[in-house]
């Protein structure tokens, strides 16, 4: 990186990890059981753990850019996490779901799920390890032979 | 004098949430706390599925990859903190050394002892797990988020593509799981 880091800006990060694995930890959501016991409605407790973090980030996503101008440790302004809707929203929405749905982990959870001693979701992490390389190889490829073509014609 | 309606709603509620809600909401709010003190000191919507590629930028030259690259190391220590937090809390609360009444242990999976803390272990099979986690690094992918950062961060921002998106992998995920319990497979 050529951009100077305020030095706080590491720390901080980690800091946000720690208390966003906790939290995963203690609601269990780091369990695949758990997700899937919510999936197989056995137990809908999972719903308030996504709708905890998501009544607390847009409290803050709400209030923060109204408060302050800047983010301390970047100089960045405050923005919202917009993107921009297509196919692939639900495309890969739904190639996540039967993931999901099979394996009861999801990427932050199978993360913390190491954290809580969980030795076996290493096979779930290689997974997501193949597949984000298995679309990243396509999607390259398919830009490249795209610029290609572009500059051809 | 027990109406019908007392007898009703505890039943409902212990059928609905056989753990009682409090872990659930605690562990929720944590979540969010953790991404809003991100927000709060840098401006970032953290997400924990683009580790994925801004990691494989390490060990690939594949554009995709790339592009995460002035990412990636910070990246790496969001998820190693993810890690930490879990760990803590499996020294603390899973281990029994501190106990709250918002607190529910669980009876999924299997503890282990190790240097007299308890660590937990998944019964879910090893095929599910590396076959599922495949899908969930093409989707979360393709799909522009994962549950962090759709379901929390995008959904916290009233993003309708995020609302959207996490609509779907829901519906999708109810429907697999269900398939997948309807030809006996378990765990």
């Amino acid at each position: 990186m050529e951009q100077k880091r305020h030095p706080l800006f590491i720390p901080l990060i980690f800091v946000g990890g720690l208390i966003f694995g906790f939290g995963l930890g203690f609601s269990h959501m780091a369990r695949p059981e758990v997700v899937l016991n919510f999936l197989q409605f056995e137990d809908f407790g999972l719903l308030f753990v996504m709708g905890g973090a998501a009544v607390v980030t847009a409290i803050a996503f709400a209030l923060v850019p109204r408060l302050f101008d800047r983010a301390p440790l970047t100089g960045d302004t405050y923005g919202r996490r917009l993107k921009a809707f297509d196919r692939n929203v639900l495309i890969g929405g739904a190639i996540f779901g039967v993931g999901w749905g099979l394996s009861g982990i999801c990427p932050g959870a199978a993360y913390a799920s190491l954290g809580v001693g969980n030795v076996t979701i290493l096979w779930a992490l290689a997974g997501m390890f193949v597949g984000a390389y298995i679309q990243g190889y396509w999607r390259s490829q398919r830009a490249a032979t795209k610029s290609e073509a572009t500059s051809a014609g | 004098m027990v109406t019908e309606l007392e007898l009703f709603v505890p039943a409902l509620s212990e059928s609905l949430f056989p753990a009682g809600i409090s872990r659930y909401a605690v562990g929720g709010l944590l979540v969010g706390l953790g991404a809003v003190v991100i927000y709060l000191g840098t401006g970032i919507s953290a997400g924990a599925s683009t580790f994925l590629e801004s990691t494989l930028s390490y060990v690939s030259d594949q554009s995709r990859f790339q592009r995460y690259v002035s990412s990636r190391d910070w990246r790496v220590v969001f998820t190693l903190g993810i890690i930490g937090g879990a760990f803590v809390y499996a020294l603390t609360f899973q281990s029994g050394v501190v106990s709250s009444g918002l607190y529910e242990s669980g009876t999924t999976g299997q503890l282990y002892d190790l240097g007299g803390f308890s660590l937990w272990l998944t019964d879910v099979q090893p095929w599910r797990l590396f076959l599922g986690g495949i899908l969930v690094g093409i989707g979360t992918r393709i799909g522009k988020g994962c549950t962090s950062g759709h379901g929390v961060c995008g959904v916290g921002s009233g993003s309708k593509t995020s609302i959207v998106g996490v609509i779907t992998f829901l519906i999708v995920a109810v429907g697999t799981a269900q398939v997948v319990m309807a030809l006996g497979v378990s765990p």
